[in-house]
């Protein structure tokens, strides 16, 4: 065979055999999730979700909690109607929009606590199973009515979700502890698990 | 150093202070309006409430740099409108105060729940004024005087 067309068909296979691969490679790039791999992504979020600079604020109680060790919040906080303290003793009373680094006060957006619905939590402050949280996270009578893609959402966008990660200083001037995933960590593990149906373990 | 420009019960005050300082203190002594009061520091006891933007405020945690262009009001400042006036008046019919330390905040909290709630329960008075201390226990006088003032109010 005359070397130009040697050439021109080596050019042509490999064009092939690299069409063949991208796409064999896309397919199963867009393949969604198997359940196993949901329920996996769905632990990685539960461990977020359940960590003190999330739950302590997803009580079933009148108040909110504190600290690492989750006692319930000092100085007689209530919960209130709407989640946000009564009047006199609101959550902004104290928490800004912003974190308070000269004195100790965390703060975001509309600091509040999560309704009742979303509790976390039983009655005496124990955290609810990975089952119990992914079946309340997942009901939309309790979620105010979100999907997968408004859970995704959340986990993104919501100012007093993207403090957890963020969380500053006490005033002692030691960090607070972070949740064991990064944000981006904890929005693709998100991705994952509502990619995959949000399966519940 | 940075420079902040305050609106304190309606009066524009400018001041220079390191931004981590609390409001508390930018009152005490940078403008010296002494009414508020320093009490733990914490946001434990009340003593240093304030309003902002109409919240009853901690100003012993607030740092001025957080403060904005929010409307400040203080006990200096909060016989100016019907409510703040019928809870001064009603804190002198029921001679609430003993040693009077913690009383600011008090009277502030007070105004802040009854612009709220004009006719609050028991219930109500308990958690919306459980935050703020008094180490005389004057709490039977004050839970009074709110009652008083709300009645003057209705």
């Amino acid at each position: 065979m005359p070397y130009r067309r040697t050439r021109r068909l080596h050019r042509t296979l490999l064009f092939i055999a690299s069409v063949t691969i991208i796409s064999h490679a896309a397919a199963q790039n867009s393949a969604p999730p198997t359940r196993g791999s949901g329920l996996a992504a769905w632990q990685q979020v539960y461990s977020v979700l359940t960590h003190p600079r999330c739950i302590n604020c997803h009580t079933a109680t009148n108040y909110p909690q504190q600290g690492d060790d989750r006692h319930r919040h000092l100085f007689n906080v209530v919960r209130g109607p709407g989640g946000k303290g009564v009047p006199a003793l609101n959550c902004a009373t104290c928490h800004q929009d912003a974190n308070a680094e000269s004195t100790g006060v965390p703060g975001a957006h509309n600091w509040h606590l999560a309704p009742l619905s979303m509790k976390w939590q039983d009655t005496n402050d124990n955290i609810l199973s990975s089952t119990q949280v992914c079946q309340s996270l997942t009901d939309r009578s309790k979620n105010d009515n979100l999907n997968g893609s408004g859970i995704l959402r959340h986990h993104q966008q919501e100012p007093l979700v993207l403090w957890a990660f963020q969380p500053g200083h006490r005033r002692d001037g030691t960090a607070r502890s972070l949740p064991p995933l990064t944000h981006d960590e904890f929005v693709a593990a998100t991705k994952t698990w509502v990619a995959a149906g949000m399966p519940c373990p | 150093m940075e420079s902040y420009t305050l609106t304190i019960n309606g009066q524009s005050k400018q001041v220079t202070v390191d931004p981590s300082t609390p409001l508390l203190w930018v009152l005490r002594e940078e403008l010296k309006m002494t009414g508020t009061k320093f009490g733990c520091g914490i946001s434990a006891c009340g003593a240093c409430t304030v309003h902002v933007a109409g919240i009853a405020t901690r100003s012993c945690v607030l740092p001025v740099s957080l403060v904005g262009d929010r409307p400040i009001v203080t006990i200096e400042g909060i016989g100016q409108d019907a409510v703040g006036r019928a809870v001064q008046d009603a804190w002198v019919s029921e001679d609430v105060v003993q040693c009077g330390y913690c009383q600011s905040g008090q009277i502030m909290a007070a105004v802040a729940l009854l612009k709220s709630i004009r006719k609050p329960t028991d219930s109500n008075i308990e958690q919306s004024m459980g935050g703020n201390l008094c180490r005389c226990g004057t709490y039977i006088r004050i839970r009074q005087a709110i009652k008083t003032a709300s009645q003057k109010l209705l």
